[in-house]
């Protein structure tokens, strides 16, 4: 009961800075269609670090193939709605056109998200056997193949790109399902479930020698991140209407393990932290586009420095302000003595 | 029929020889001590019996079902439960978080039903809750359950590397070294602790220790192993009088 009307909340607030921002709901008040679309990519980016942060952060698991994902998402769900788009919508004639866009937009989003976890099972099957190093350079060559293998299908644009999306995604879309996210990845970490991810990244020989079953729980994070960047990815092609593989480089992977790292491994606050600070940089020096990868480099480095485990750490930002527990002392015993 | 049977179990790595041709049999709720100097292969048979390697020959039954080469998590489930020589806690998590992770194996929980929280997981957690922190109590653990456990002291976090073993519900349990870098005072309250955790919980006891005081103290059997083979079987005191066992620790005159 008390979660129903949360949601039904948050579903109100969204969709009441939606009416605000996009200037359809008070007359003469919005926001500039520019800060309202870097809101919409910021939107995004906090889908992608979140679900990111489950494999990196939480299962200790380096990926660095995220924008593969996504790009199987943008352009499965694209083509959904460019090739069946008018048949479904003419099927659904009967009902209001908003329902029947959000219909449209949902089910393009299903199937974006069921095929990135495809992807993420195949990928994540083989590949996570492997650790550290060997993980990042496999899902660094997979997110490659992704891009390289969906540029040669002529069917959905090849080099020429997509286009002709309809424009179904807004801001109260996109930061529904940012919420969702967030709330899914936050209930995960913090159940039975969760606690072997996070067995995981801490030791992996000793969580399998308690009985976590490594292999399964790494590949179900994994095909949930995955399905998760998928989402991220259809909502990226029904906001900016137009798809090109170039946007999922692996530059892209690289930006969204930057938020991650900013913002703290491990932590979920930490990623919307890294995601928000992520954009406002890149459009705060947008001025100085040219030196502006060395700022980020720059910023990487002394974050590296001076707080290695991110702007937050593994810790959410309202522990910060929680009312911290008493605790027993530690009783610093001896140091033990040497047994001949 | 014995809980744990090693019949001739070798294990080869290249042309060394770390166990060979192995017997070593536990009752149920047996206290079995297994000491050899360095080297002489008691770690190797720790991780052929937890499944971290397959042996080169001879077979490894738990209660008469073969487990060699089985893969870890499966032989943690079938009830073997394991400590490591150098600890390996889950460093960042919590004392009873640590604990926690080991119920996991006898838990039903799901993905979706921890994002549903359904009333069967919030029981589920209740119950694992309250079954960590008993756990912690007996281990005396419990003034540090939301401590991070890289933040223990030494001896704690070898007695949470127990409680977080026995969270598994192991019929047998293999300490190694449990008793290593404890003071004598540990080393004795840690025997104690052995020895009611086997009376209470009726599980056989497998333990690899360098701590003679404690190894001929709780042990009903001691096997001594040299260079992988075994010298000698029986009670500590018949095993502190074998002159082989002697040699072997001291040197031939």
């Amino acid at each position: 009961m008390k979660a129903l009307l949360a949601a039904l909340l948050l579903i109100g607030v969204l969709l009441l800075l939606n009416g605000v921002f996009s200037g359809s709901l008070i007359p003469g008040v919005s926001i500039s269609p520019y800060v309202l679309q870097i809101l919409c990519l910021a939107g995004i980016n906090i889908i992608l670090a979140v679900s990111l942060n489950l494999i990196n952060g939480f299962t200790g698991q380096f990926s660095i193939g995220h924008a593969g994902f996504m790009g199987i998402g943008a352009y499965a769900s694209a083509w959904i709605t460019v090739t069946f788009g008018e048949r479904i919508l003419s099927a659904l004639a009967f009902l209001p056109t908003l329902v029947r866009d959000s219909l449209l937009l949902l089910a393009s989003l299903v199937v974006g998200a069921a095929l990135a976890a495809v992807a993420g099972f195949l990928v994540g099957v083989p590949s996570l056997r492997l650790r550290g190093d060997y993980l990042a350079i496999v899902t660094l060559g997979f997110g490659e193949i992704i891009r390289v293998f969906i540029l040669n299908i002529d069917a959905i644009g090849g080099a020429r790109g997509l286009s002709g999306i309809p424009r179904l995604a807004n801001f109260f879309w996109i930061y529904l399902f940012a919420s969702v996210t967030i709330f899914v990845v936050y209930r995960v970490v913090r159940s039975s479930f969760g606690r072997t991810l996070i067995a995981i990244r801490e030791d992996e020989i000793a969580a399998e020698a308690m009985g976590v079953n490594t292999t399964r729980s790494k590949v179900i994070s994994f095909v949930v991140s995955s399905a998760m960047a998928g989402v991220a990815g259809g909502l990226f092609a029904h906001y900016l209407m137009y798809l090109h593989t170039n946007s999922f480089t692996f530059i892209k992977s690289i930006e969204i393990i930057i938020m991650i790292v900013i913002g703290g491994l491990g932590s979920i606050t930490g990623s919307v932290l890294g995601a928000f600070l992520f954009i406002g940089l890149t459009e705060g020096l947008r001025e100085f586009s040219q030196y502006r990868m060395i700022v980020f480099s720059l910023l990487l480095i002394v974050i590296m420095i001076v707080r290695p485990q991110g702007i937050l750490g593994h810790r959410e930002f309202g522990s910060f302000f929680a009312r911290k527990r008493r605790r027993p002392p530690i009783d610093a015993r001896t140091p033990p003595a040497i047994e001949t | 029929m014995a809980l744990l049977d090693l019949d001739g179990v070798t294990m080869r790595f290249g042309g060394l020889v770390a166990v060979n041709a192995l017997e070593l049999h536990v009752e149920p709720g047996q206290l079995y001590g297994l000491i050899g100097p360095n080297g002489a292969g008691k770690t190797t048979v720790f991780n052929v019996i937890t499944g971290v390697y397959a042996p080169t020959g001879g077979s490894v039954k738990f209660d008469g079902q073969e487990i060699a080469g089985d893969r870890t998590v499966r032989i943690t489930r079938r009830g073997i439960a394991r400590t490591f020589q150098n600890i390996r806690l889950f460093g960042d998590m919590t004392v009873l978080d640590n604990v926690k992770v080991a119920f996991h194996c006898r838990q039903a929980a799901t993905m979706t039903s921890a994002v549903t929280r359904s009333p069967t997981h919030r029981n589920e957690e209740a119950r694992v809750e309250k079954e960590g922190r008993e756990l912690l109590r007996i281990f005396k653990l419990e003034g540090l359950a939301d401590e991070a456990a890289r933040n223990l002291p030494y001896g704690s976090q070898r007695r949470l590397e127990i409680a977080r073993a026995m969270a598994t519900s192991p019929r047998l349990l293999l300490l190694d070294e449990p008793a290593a870098g404890m003071n004598p005072q540990e080393a004795n309250e840690l025997m104690d602790l052995i020895r009611w955790v086997r009376d209470q919980f009726g599980m056989a006891v497998l333990l690899v220790e360098h701590n003679m005081k404690v190894v001929m103290g709780i042990s009903q059997t001691v096997h001594v192993l040299d260079y992988g083979a075994t010298i000698a079987v029986g009670p500590p005191a018949q095993i502190q009088s074998d002159p082989k066992v002697i040699e072997a620790y001291l040197g031939g005159a």
